[in-house]
């Protein structure tokens, strides 16, 4: 019997080892699924960092593309925050900028972050920021409000068949977890 | 050999047992578990029953009449919840420990210890389960998929609970396939090989391994949640950087498979059942074995076919919508060779096989109604309606729960050593086929008109059908008090007694001892030939 408990005791070590390591693969999941997004970018983020615009880039003119703009509010969230500009048309290749206005009716200072996100997301490889609101959290005072720009351009390499997409911004309260210094106001 | 003094010694060590309740809570006997783990399931199937009987006395007519929202929705989680990792699972389990190892011929488990005690954690899992509805605020809320952020921003602190409820179910089905695994490797009589295994055998060792392989991926979601909710992590908060829908991604990784961990064993015991109360040997075996593995492969690349709605690119519903229709091709192949057993043979209509048939009719319905789901365009209207509660209710009660009915109508004699009675089994039979259909079918109409599921009220429309629907729900639920007191019954010796072969055509080691089973079997491996 003993052979049989040392055979039995071999394998139960084997076994566990699965275990553990199908329980490390659950959160490997969680790189694994940013990374692989950011490739395809199928699932519509955007660059967190801000791209650069090369002055000598060729416009499209031949193409067209309208580039709607739409915000909401987590829920919780009291901010007054709407797109100044609804929808633009831009030739790929060509900068554009745009302005959100955020008010903040509250009695309180607050701190916001803007999580974008474009549909459809295939379209999101092809939009370049470089400059918005959205890389870092915004602090704002009681009762203060701002404008905020976003300057993009859309990559001439953008498929054909995408004629329309739509930059979503969704804002946050990230007050309690953030490090954000209140200043503006 | 020295027979009779081996059965002496046997008489003075190993029958002895501790009296009463001791001897449930320190056995390492694996019938006395298999019990437990029956019995168990058995309790957990009427509680999560009572709690399906909430959920339909609410929706037996349009409006908010008995319960609040609030509560409806824990009811409808705790049911889900229940009814998964509380019935059916536990009910396999329980068979494995019975029959594993006496259909390959083996003393006992290969860890009888650790046997006690992945039973013995489960009863306060769903002890803390159960006690998180009494507390203020109520218990879990956001459906037993607990989807973030529902389960992470909008849950209330009785998530702490479920989460750790959901830990030690997972490390007691893990110890469970564990055990299950060493002991069909290691314990096998002599001249039992791969290919000669009984098919209960074969499904339920894949089926430890796709346990072993996704319920750590579901102990690590519901870890996620917890940080997320209570110690600031962002995987799931988008506003910390991470991502909703990534949750859906880890879940279902996990929930594809353990929808197969539910039915594959069903599709062993049905493999049993069909040859013997034909008369012939399973048609297929061999293919039998590579359908349930190739099943079991496939579920680990489908899981997204729950997330069509989520706004995938199209290359992804594609690749998920014809990996998800791939599976019909092993599962009809285990359809067609049941029909196949029967063709030709001489059936007789016993109780298990009665469940066998309806299993086979009604799980195939389940399957297409599958397959349907599976097309992307038309799975956006049918998406979080009655229609895909039809569908996974075809395939877990009248897929798996039969089997398990099933399966307890085939084997009980040799448990209990008595015949059940045969009264009260035909009642029971026919008072579930009628009823569980008068409970489901409708709902596939409902479903396909829009009605959403999870919501405590309804359209106006739907009020004839939910009225139906509601009093098939309580007949079935009644129906299964019939089941009990048979159970009870043969559990109390009373009836006919049973053979050692019990049905004329049963084949296999298990049919070799007495019924019922004595406490030890197999302690001198019997020889396959």
């Amino acid at each position: 019997m003993t052979e049989q408990s040392q055979s039995n005791n071999r394998m139960v070590i084997k076994l566990v080892a699965i275990v553990i390591g199908m329980f490390g693969f659950g959160f490997a999941l969680v790189p694994l699924y940013d990374v692989f997004c950011d490739i395809t970018g199928i699932n519509g983020k955007t660059n967190p960092y801000a791209a650069t615009y090369d002055v000598n880039t060729d416009v499209d003119t031949s193409r067209e593309i309208t580039v709607e703009f739409i915000t909401r509010n987590q829920s919780g969230m009291p901010w007054d925050f709407e797109a100044r500009t609804h929808r633009i048309k831009v030739h790929p290749g060509e900068l554009k900028t745009v302005e959100f206005y955020v008010r903040n009716p509250t009695g309180r200072d607050i701190i916001g972050q803007a999580i974008p996100s474009v549909s459809p997301g295939t379209a999101a490889l092809y939009l370049n920021k470089t400059e918005c609101f959205c890389f870092e959290q915004q602090p704002l005072k009681a009762g203060a409000e701002a404008l905020m720009p976003m300057q993009f351009y859309v990559d001439p390499q953008l498929p054909e068949d995408i004629k329309v997409f739509t930059l979503s911004y969704t804002l946050y309260d990230v007050t309690g977890t953030s490090t954000v210094a209140m200043n503006r106001g | 050999m020295s027979s009779v003094a081996d059965d002496l010694h046997h008489d003075e060590h190993h029958d002895h047992k501790p009296a009463g309740i001791m001897r449930w809570l320190l056995t390492t006997n694996h019938k006395d578990i298999g019990t437990l783990y029956l019995w168990f399931a058995f309790i957990m199937f009427l509680v999560g029953g009572a709690m399906a009987m909430v959920i339909r006395a609410e929706l037996f007519q349009p409006g908010l009449q008995i319960v609040e929202p609030n509560f409806f929705n824990q009811m409808t989680t705790v049911h889900g919840l229940i009814m998964v990792f509380g019935a059916v699972m536990p009910a396999f389990t329980g068979l494995a420990n019975w029959m594993v190892p006496l259909m390959i011929g083996a003393p006992d488990m290969a860890l009888p210890r650790m046997n006690n005690w992945s039973f013995w954690i489960l009863p306060g899992a769903f002890l803390i389960l159960l006690a998180s509805l009494f507390l203020e605020g109520g218990g879990p809320n956001f459906g037993w998929t607990f989807y973030a952020p529902l389960s992470t921003t909008y849950s209330n602190d009785s998530t702490a609970l479920f989460v750790f409820s959901v830990h030690i179910m997972g490390i007691s089905s893990i110890m469970g396939a564990i055990n299950v695994i060493v002991t069909i490797f290691n314990m096998r009589a002599p001249g039992m090989t791969w290919m000669k295994m009984p098919m209960f055998v074969w499904t339920w060792l894949i089926t430890a391994f796709l346990l072993i392989a996704v319920m750590p991926v579901l102990a690590g979601a519901v870890t996620m949640v917890l940080t997320d909710k209570y110690f600031g992590t962002s995987f799931f908060d988008a506003a910390g950087g991470g991502d909703p829908v990534l949750f859906q991604h880890i879940f279902w990784f996990f929930g594809h498979p353990e929808v197969y961990i539910m039915i594959l064993p069903a599709f062993g015991i049905i493999s049993h059942i069909v040859p013997t109360f034909s008369r012939k040997k399973l048609f297929g075996y061999s293919s039998m074995v590579y359908a349930t593995a190739s099943i079991a492969l496939l579920s680990f690349i489908v899981w997204a076919h729950h997330m069509f709605t989520t706004g995938m690119p199209l290359f992804a519903e594609m690749f998920f919508m014809f990996a998800t229709m791939l599976i019909s091709v092993p599962t009809g192949v285990k359809v067609f060779n049941w029909v196949a057993t029967m063709w030709r043979g001489s059936i007789s209509y016993e109780m298990p096989m009665m469940f066998a048939l309806a299993f086979i009719v009604l799980f195939t319905i389940g399957g297409f109604s599958g397959l349907m789901l599976a097309i992307t365009p038309v799975d956006f209207q049918y998406h979080d309606t009655y229609f895909v509660v039809a569908h996974f209710h075809y395939v877990l009660v009248t897929g798996a729960v039969f089997s398990i009915m099933a399966a307890v109508y085939y084997w009980l004699p040799k448990w209990c050593g008595k015949m059940y009675d045969q009264t009260l089994a035909q009642w029971h039979f026919w008072c579930s086929l009628i009823s569980v259909n008068l409970l489901f079918f409708p709902m596939h109409f409902v479903g396909l008109a829009g009605m959403p599921r999870r919501i405590p009220d309804y359209a106006l429309q739907f009020a004839d059908f939910n009225k139906w629907i509601s009093i098939g729900g309580f007949a079935f639920g009644l129906s299964q008090l019939i089941f009990l007191a048979l159970i009870i019954k043969a559990s109390r010796k009373i009836g006919e007694p049973a053979t050692a072969q019990v049905w004329d055509g049963a084949e296999g080691l298990e049919w070799e001892v007495p019924s019922p089973a004595p406490y030890h079997t197999f302690e001198t491996p019997p020889e396959v030939k």
